[in-house]
């Protein structure tokens, strides 16, 4: 095991990947000398020179299109898009490019690309910065979305990503400096799998990316009202691990669904109506379901407004607390 | 005057021009009988475009199309069965009744999957020829679009990508004057949308004649040798016109009559027919013998595919994601 942080098992991967493959290749604004905006490219373009490390213009458009193109062509691009916000510039070549080429080409063409990008507020980097854009792409057919806590899943899923014959968006959080011992050797997390990051038995609090420390913290002042808290980290959204979310609710019986997105319209909806719609799941509810989510509105730049958005602990403690007083 | 071809490559083009003419004929008569369903976008009187710009691509080179695909794909050697079968919805065609008239390809002569989004095959092509270059391969791609793209984001930023990174990609923009039912000249400052902004990109740029398929092809083969060459991206402007509407349910209200005659009279097919016969590289009974037997080839095909059968209701959720093929 080594300890690495979130941004370094990120990088880790990457590179194993390029040494492995010379067709995986890095495209994105400032990745070469700069090291990229949230500091995860630094040392490749060195490594791998300007053939895998490719700068491009400040064309979001054009860069995750270019990044189609190559792919289509058996190259494995990865495309570190600065700001997840910014993935609204490079909506067409994701939803109607690269989540429909294989379909509509009958299996004639793949997409193998994957598409980072960070999220989440917490920066100070006001409201164009900092989203949680996740449920404009979970929607999409084609596409397949992770969304990892840990530097452990961060690098097994980033290997799994790029292995990957279809486009993958990866989302990451912002905690890039959080550390945890990863394993040395080759590795993969498989994409659709969630992972139980703590055991227990009277709540399930389901969740993804950076909220998945809020919940382990939630779940850990629930234990002196004794209540044993379970968290399920989704790690990937699309496809979605059903499987694991109806399982631990059948245990539990009671379920916070929490994310940093806005609630209203959000990818908690849809983990609602999984398990509302499975007989045996909604029969073993004892508390109605309750969302916990960033609150519907854009981020504010005063570092005191920003912290009113994402969900705290407090609140899902507040929330699960009343489950049990009801 | 053009130089001319050598007559196999002469009786060629014509071949493909004459095949894209009658096809697209074809295809409107059904549309109108109610036979065809789904839409269309015609290229009829865009022949010596597609005809003159993809002639003496190689088969591992590719082609990039828009919404209008048919003459690009044709020329690049998508069977007309693939094609005819597509456009009935039927499991025999090239896109095995998934994509439609608008994605219709090949990838195995070299057409992608054609692109209906205005602007959205800029980058993908880029992209490919991007993958070219970092594979050391010495293909090259040919990418469609209309004058109507040029207005896109995306036509700027793959320019510009493109050009710093010496692509051998062709971009070449069929100017038929109107981006859907409206004229160019009210959308752009420029006489020529495509050609005139090349400039800022510092790619080499060319405008031709693009009902005249001779003209098309010497432009097309020093495009061709520059990318080959590793020297970069051109940029070709066809002038060129509809001989239909938009869609199928334009009727061209729109456009001056006297407008409308100016180009018809410059018809490609006739015109290079013309040229076949005046120059003695054909004479009319080989030319009418080529004709007959496209005509009924296309007999052909319209007959296997109203009989061809559909794709099976499973198949339908097929190739969503990557299924272990």
């Amino acid at each position: 095991m080594i300890k690495l942080s979130y941004r370094e098992a990120i990088r880790q991967a990457m590179m194993e990947e390029m040494e492995r493959d010379p067709d995986v290749v890095l495209i994105g604004e400032d990745v070469g000398c700069y090291g990229g905006c949230f500091q995860v490219t630094p040392g490749m373009i060195e490594r791998f020179g300007p053939r895998q490390v490719i700068e491009t213009p400040v064309s979001e458009e054009c860069i995750v299109g270019v990044a189609v193109g190559a792919a289509m062509m058996g190259m494995k691009p990865i495309v570190e898009v600065m700001y997840g916000d910014f993935s609204t510039l490079a909506a067409d070549p994701l939803i109607n490019h690269a989540a429909k080429i294989r379909f509509m080409s009958a299996g004639q063409q793949s997409v193998p690309l994957v598409y980072r990008t960070p999220m989440g507020s917490g920066t100070g980097a006001a409201a164009q910065h900092t989203q949680s854009l996740e449920a404009l792409f979970t929607n999409v057919p084609g596409l397949k979305i992770v969304y990892p806590a840990s530097p452990t899943d961060a690098k097994g899923l980033m290997k799994s990503a790029i292995r990957d014959p279809d486009p993958v968006l990866f989302f990451e959080h912002k905690l890039y400096g959080a550390e945890e011992l990863v394993p040395q050797e080759d590795y993969l997390i498989p994409i659709g799998k969630a992972d139980i990051k703590r055991q227990g038995s009277d709540v399930t609090i389901i969740t993804y990316g950076k909220t998945v420390f809020t919940a382990l913290e939630a779940a850990r002042v629930l234990e002196n009202d004794e209540i044993s808290a379970e968290v399920l980290d989704l790690r990937s959204l699309r496809p979605l691990d059903t499987e694991a979310i109806l399982a631990s609710v059948k245990k539990t019986g009671r379920v916070v669904v929490l994310h940093e997105a806005p609630r209203f319209g959000g990818f908690a909806g849809e983990i609602v109506s999984t398990i509302v719609e499975d007989l045996e799941a909604f029969s073993a509810l004892k508390a109605p379901v309750v969302r916990v989510c960033g609150l519907d509105m854009p981020t504010p730049f005063n570092k005191n407004l920003e912290q009113q958005l994402p969900p705290s602990s407090k609140r899902i403690i507040e929330s699960v607390l009343a489950m049990f007083r009801g | 005057m053009s130089k001319l071809p050598n007559k196999e490559k002469a009786l060629g083009m014509y071949r493909q021009m004459y095949l894209i003419r009658k096809y697209e004929e074809r295809i409107y008569y059904l549309f109108l009988e109610g036979i065809m369903p789904g839409t269309i976008h015609q290229s009829t009187g865009q022949e010596a475009c597609a005809v003159g710009m993809l002639y003496d691509l190689r088969k591992d080179d590719y082609m990039a199309s828009t919404h209008r695909p048919a003459g690009h794909d044709l020329a690049k050697g998508v069977s007309l069965r693939g094609m005819m079968c597509e456009m009935f919805g039927k499991e025999d065609g090239c896109c095995h009744g998934k994509g439609g008239a608008m994605h219709t390809g090949d990838v195995e002569v070299g057409a992608l999957v054609a692109n209906a989004i205005v602007g959205g095959n800029l980058p993908i092509a880029a992209g490919v020829a991007l993958a070219f270059k970092m594979q050391k391969k010495d293909n090259v791609i040919v990418c469609f679009f209309g004058d109507g793209a040029t207005n896109e984001g995306s036509f700027h930023e793959s320019m510009n990508a493109a050009a710093i990174w010496k692509l051998p990609v062709i971009y070449v923009c069929e100017n038929n004057l109107y981006s859907a039912t409206t004229s160019i000249a009210l959308t752009c400052n420029m006489p020529n949308p495509a050609a005139d902004r090349a400039v800022a990109y510092a790619i080499p740029a060319e405008v031709v004649d693009g009902n005249d398929v001779l003209k098309v092809n010497e432009a097309a083969a020093k495009a061709i040798k520059r990318a080959r060459g590793g020297e970069g991206p051109t940029i070709i402007e066809l002038k060129t016109y509809r001989h239909g509407g938009h869609s199928r349910n334009d009727a061209c209200q729109y456009r001056p009559k006297d407008e409308e005659k100016h180009w018809f009279d410059r018809d490609p097919v006739k015109n290079f027919r013309d040229v076949l016969i005046s120059t003695q590289l054909a004479t009319e009974q080989e030319l009418k013998t080529i004709e007959k037997a496209i005509e009924s080839d296309i007999d052909e095909s319209v007959e296997y595919a109203q009989n061809a059968p559909f794709p099976q209701i499973e198949s339908a959720l097929a190739d969503v994601y990557w299924e272990g093929k």
